[in-house]
């Protein structure tokens, strides 16, 4: 499996594993400061939107913002969806089907 | 003594599984598809999913692992990216205090977006639950995840050629589904733009990935800001 992998899937074992744990297991008696609670809150929404923003809106490292970008264009009806339904599934088969639609008619 | 008609009725794990199951299986098997198809093995794919149990982040340990990204910046990005499960385990630590404390280093392995949002919402209504309903929801959860991305990877290895087109974008769509279920109020909405505009930005500066982790980072420590200012007023 390769020795690199393998650290790897322990590595990410244990960052995931242990914030899900310590709160539950041990801190359940400290109440966490306001700021830390805040950015936490903020945490889910940055990191989504880091991820999201590059892969729609870059392409070959250039800003890509063209009527034949198709990750841009599935992600308006994924997102009218995402926006309507509120939940995961819907939303995902949505912007699926656009792309698959929209890469045969822009080619 | 206890005598039986004192044991409490938990509510039903399974059947609050349910939601999740459906969410989980189209994710699941696109996830293993991709994996597979991003040159992984069906074991390492499923290492993931046994081990880590994470969507979003096991999608993205994927892309970084295919592009070659170090250790270093592997797990530290997923540490950020899973960072949020410390506010969900915070939030389920004050009901999780009723339950035996022996239940805990396993049961806390499950907290996801999804058992985390299902589990708050069913502790705030009823109060008779037990440990069997963490039990019952988290690993009808966990064996939907597991059974999903491994049906994906065994089709991913059978199937040749490119016919994944569609599923290029189920990563995006994903983050855009995901993005509009955390998204309430105009704060975040501001903390989105802000967010991505800059990693957009800090990707022509910064090597690799790193984009995502600073700008991450700075959105979430500028929401702090946004907060205080907001309170100020």
């Amino acid at each position: 499996m390769g020795t690199k992998f393998i650290i790897s899937v322990i590595g990410m074992f244990l960052v995931t594993y242990i914030p899900r744990f310590m709160p539950v297991y041990g801190l359940t008696k400290i109440e966490l400061p306001q700021t830390v609670k805040s950015f936490l809150e903020y945490v889910p929404v940055a990191v989504l939107s880091a991820l999201l923003f590059p892969v729609i809106f870059i392409k070959d490292g250039r800003l890509f913002l063209d009527l034949s970008n198709i990750y841009l264009l599935s992600a308006i009806p994924t997102f009218i969806a995402a926006y309507f339904t509120r939940k995961l599934f819907t939303p995902v088969v949505v912007g699926i089907v656009s792309y698959v639609i929209l890469s045969y008619i822009i080619k | 003594m206890i005598v039986d008609s004192d044991v409490k009725k938990s509510i039903n794990g399974v059947k609050s599984a349910l939601p999740i199951v459906l969410g989980y299986l189209p994710i699941g098997f696109a996830y293993g598809l991709v994996g597979v198809k991003s040159g992984f093995t069906i074991s390492q794919v499923m290492a993931l999913s046994l081990f880590v149990y994470a969507g979003s982040a096991q999608f993205i340990a994927i892309s970084l692992l295919s592009a070659g990204a170090s250790i270093v910046t592997l797990v530290s990005t997923i540490f950020i990216v899973n960072l949020r499960h410390f506010l969900y385990s915070t939030s389920l630590s004050q009901y999780m205090k009723y339950i035996s404390r022996k239940h805990i280093p396993i049961l806390s392995f499950f907290i996801t977006d999804e058992t985390y949002a299902v589990a708050i919402t069913d502790l705030q209504t009823n109060s008779e639950y037990t440990e069997g309903y963490f039990y019952q929801l988290f690993l009808t959860s966990y064996t939907a995840w597991v059974f999903a991305s491994f049906l994906g990877a065994v089709s991913g290895s059978l199937i040749g050629g490119s016919i994944n087109v569609g599923l290029d974008f189920a990563l995006p769509a994903m983050y855009i589904a995901l993005l509009l279920m955390q998204i309430s109020g105009y704060k975040k909405v501001f903390i989105s733009i802000f967010s991505g505009l800059l990693s957009i930005t800090l990707m022509f500066i910064l090597p690799g990935n790193t984009n995502v982790i600073v700008a991450a980072l700075i959105g979430a420590g500028m929401g702090v800001l946004l907060d205080k200012w907001v309170r100020n007023l």
